[in-house]
């Protein structure tokens, strides 16, 4: 983990609220989907985001209308930081008609075509390839998105990542491949999947430039996502993005988490929490006021709890929806 | 002593060619190894060398003659101071030229017209529409299909391995680099899972890929993309958004190119709701089916059959001709049995019809055309027609498509059997290497027309 950033960086007050605001929405959105899966409404799998929120947040600050992300099964942060609606990903989430795939796609099938959000994929490491693919129609059709394509560390072992490092580089695509690397694949450590740690590296091998940045510094993030996506819109192809993170929650929300110590959680929470930072920089500079921050706490809640009440309230899909949506 | 030197076999499914060009003449002294004629196959224009040294005695094949059945001797060359008459014939021995295949000359700018048998099987398709046709080989339908396509819609694209400077490996593509451009026609490195993913993710983009599999056996590679990313798309994402692209390419067994290289995929992607899946029989099918699958907005797996790349058949002049799917074909009316089949299993099925003809047997032969959707209703109304049913496909037997069909006219019409119905089908093995063995492996005309003897009870 890097060290804490600068306690005074050169950003705005309402730059600040708005990472603050939008990393709360994240964090409280997820803590109620785990109730919401604890009381039976939420089923099968479900993979929190807590604790790695700066990287959507920061990533997405950078970007502009077109740009496109697509990423793995832990998604419901990325689909609430490209502006999707909480209610129907928390509809989705419990498999009822208001739900963004009408209830039939779950915590992680969800996709947006309005907010350029292509899912939600639950096999690991396919969204590589897919990701390069959106990439690859955009310089086609001679426009300048880029696509964020996110996958974790244990996604980064797949073989299918390094044939489409190769053939991004070749056909130089504008695409971000952004590693989160929250140094665990499901139970297994960083340590116990690879002698090559330092997967922004990993590109070197087939020409593309790659960094490793704080995950848990939301300035950092998207000062990181600024320089890439500026390597990507100017034609130079792919780029790689490392962000150093931690979940704070298990895996998923059947897993007892015995691979790490409670000391080891509570130490990140305690040192490197994204969104105690924004709040540290926010007080310590004088820029917002306890109140302020409370208001916006409160705002927060009531977004989240209104998702919930809409996703217990949203009927399940009607039968006959078991065959619709198969053939265009 | 003369040796005689022979019509080489190029490719697997090589039966003849065309001697193109002799880059020697009588009487020329010859090193071995040296190129002394260029030969065409339907692929490609291949260079071939001398084994032996020696001197060119007598060209027998003249050059510019087409049809040339593999081991014809095409010229005898004799020992230095001995001339062709001066040889006795019988004391003539084979010589098996050697051929450089990584040297592939000839690729012509506009696809060069090929030579191929046209079809024995020539039964006319009951449902061609009204107007003027022409003979084309299978080969050339798709590749006029998905050029044609190309020239419409600007959003469709062809990806692959070997697709475009090499002119296609089975030579589909002839002739589109130079259309289309390397930004249309896109050389893949041999990576299946990467740029089928890659394929998909454009499909998203608002592009219209056709995904080309060098063969369906590397699309194993790739097969997660194909189920778990193209088809579910649509339905896990509420109808947000699907996946409109094909997956093209030769399925099935070529001709001894052993078991990893020689497998039917049919019943495995006809398995998969969310796919479409086309097999086409003849040229007309191709084509038909190839345009209707670049047009439709769902992910749709089109399997073709590298021993009918090179057969001919009638095709309709009409650009618009297209086949819809779920639209089976009729290709021989018949009284006392139904034969239902698909791809190459319709010309197994053409064969043997004819031959049961000749015991006064009158089978009606269905070409399914596509898997999925599949054309109950035509196959239902038959057997309830003939009261007989037997199948004919190529792939493995425990879960094919003969079974689903089976059990279908079970269900639906029982009553109207008069005996069980039959499944041919591939045997339940690996296919072997050996050219016996394989044959055996093989579905074959004889095995159906054993079956539906025995439905018959004849």
């Amino acid at each position: 983990m890097a060290k804490k950033p600068d306690a005074r960086p050169n950003v705005s007050k309402e730059e600040l609220l708005k990472y603050y605001r939008e990393m709360l929405l994240i964090r409280r959105f997820e803590e109620k989907a785990g109730q919401l899966y604890g009381m039976g409404l939420i089923g099968g799998f479900c993979h929190l985001y807590i604790g790695q929120e700066a990287v959507v947040v920061g990533l997405e600050a950078a970007t502009k209308e077109g740009d496109k992300r697509v990423t793995s099964y832990r998604d419901h942060g990325h689909m609430l930081a490209c502006g999707m609606d909480p209610k129907g990903v928390m509809a989705e989430l419990t498999g009822r008609i208001g739900g963004y795939s009408k209830g039939k796609g779950g915590s992680m099938h969800m996709f947006s075509k309005e907010k350029h959000f292509y899912g939600g994929h639950g096999i690991v490491g396919a969204q590589v390839p897919l990701g390069a693919g959106l990439a690859f129609a955009d310089k086609y059709l001679g426009n300048d998105n880029v696509t964020f394509t996110y996958f974790g560390d244990g996604a980064a072992n797949q073989g299918q990542v390094y044939e489409t490092y190769n053939m991004a580089e070749l056909w130089q695509l504008p695409v971000i491949f952004v590693i989160e690397n929250n140094g665990y694949a499901m139970g297994t450590s960083v340590k116990r999947s690879t002698k090559s740690t330092t997967y922004f590296g990993r590109g070197l091998a087939y020409g593309i430039p790659g960094e490793q940045v704080d995950g848990m510094d939301v300035l950092a993030v998207k000062a990181a996502g600024e320089k890439a996506i500026a390597h990507c819109r100017a034609g130079n192809g792919p780029y790689i993005l490392e962000m150093m993170t931690y979940r704070y929650r298990g895996h998923s929300m059947s897993d007892p988490a015995k691979y790490r110590t409670r000391e080891e959680v509570e130490k990140i929470k305690t040192e490197k929490d994204c969104i105690e930072h924004v709040r540290d920089l926010l007080t310590q500079g004088g820029l917002a006021s306890d109140e302020e921050l409370k208001a916006i706490d409160k705002d927060i809640k009531a977004i989240v709890n209104e998702s919930a009440e809409f996703a217990k309230e949203s009927p399940e899909p009607d039968l006959s929806e078991l065959w619709t949506d198969i053939y265009a | 002593m003369a040796t005689e030197v022979l019509m080489p076999a190029l490719s697997p499914t090589m039966e003849e060619g065309t001697l193109a060009k002799w880059l020697v003449k009588e009487g020329d002294k010859v090193k071995s190894g040296q190129i002394i004629a260029e030969i065409e196959t339907d692929k490609a224009t291949m260079e071939f060398e001398a084994v032996d040294e020696g001197v060119v005695g007598k060209l027998l094949i003249a050059e510019g003659t087409a049809g040339v059945k593999v081991n014809t001797p095409i010229a005898v060359m004799v020992e230095e101071g001995e001339s062709f008459s001066d040889a006795a014939p019988a004391a003539v021995a084979v010589s098996r030229a050697e051929v450089r295949p990584t040297v592939v000359a000839a690729v012509a700018a506009a696809p060069a017209p090929i030579a191929a048998p046209v079809a024995k099987a020539g039964w006319p398709h009951s449902d061609l529409p009204e107007g003027p046709t022409k003979t084309m080989t299978v080969r050339e339908a798709l590749r006029e299909a998905m050029a044609e396509e190309m020239r419409a819609d600007p959003t469709v694209f062809l990806m692959g391995e070997e697709v475009g400077e090499y002119q296609g490996a089975y030579k589909i593509s002839q002739g589109l680099l130079d259309e289309f451009g390397p930004r249309r026609v896109v050389d893949t490195p041999i990576t299946e899972m990467g740029f089928a993913g890659i394929g998909v993710g454009a499909s998203w983009g608002g592009l219209k890929p056709i995904v080309e599999f060098m063969t369906f056996n590397f699309s194993m590679q790739a097969i997660d993309h194909v189920l778990n990313s193209a088809a579910k798309t649509l339905y896990m994402s509420g109808g947000q958004m699907g996946s409109p692209m094909v997956f093209r390419g030769p399925n099935g067994a070529a001709a001894r190119v052993g078991a990893q290289h020689s497998q039917d995929y049919s019943a495995w992607y006809a398995a998969i709701p969310g796919l479409r899946v086309c097999i086409p029989y003849s040229a007309a099918d191709a084509k038909g089916l190839l345009k209707s699958a670049i047009r439709d907005p769902n992910p749709v797996i089109f399997l073709e059959n590298e021993i009918m790349y090179g057969r001919s058949f009638e095709v309709p002049v009409d650009p618009d001709f297209v086949v819809p799917f779920g639209k089976a074909s009729v290709m021989r009316e018949g009284s006392d049995v139904t034969i239902v089949s698909f791809g190459i299993g319709v010309a197994h099925s053409l064969a043997a019809a004819e031959e049961l003809a000749k015991d006064g047997i009158s089978a009606e032969v269905i070409n399914l055309r596509t898997l999925r959707p599949i054309d109950y209703d035509t196959v239902l109304a038959s057997v309830m027609k003939t009261n007989r049913c037997v199948t004919v496909e190529e792939g493995f037997p425990v879960g094919s498509i003969g079974d689903h069909i089976a059990s279908t006219i079970m269900q639906r019409a029982f009553d109207y059997l008069d005996a069980p119905v039959i499944t041919c089908t591939g045997k339940d093995v690996p296919m072997p290497y050996a050219a016996n063995l394989e044959k055996f492996a093989l579905i074959t005309p004889a095995e159906v027309v054993t079956a539906v003897k025995s439905v018959c009870y004849r």
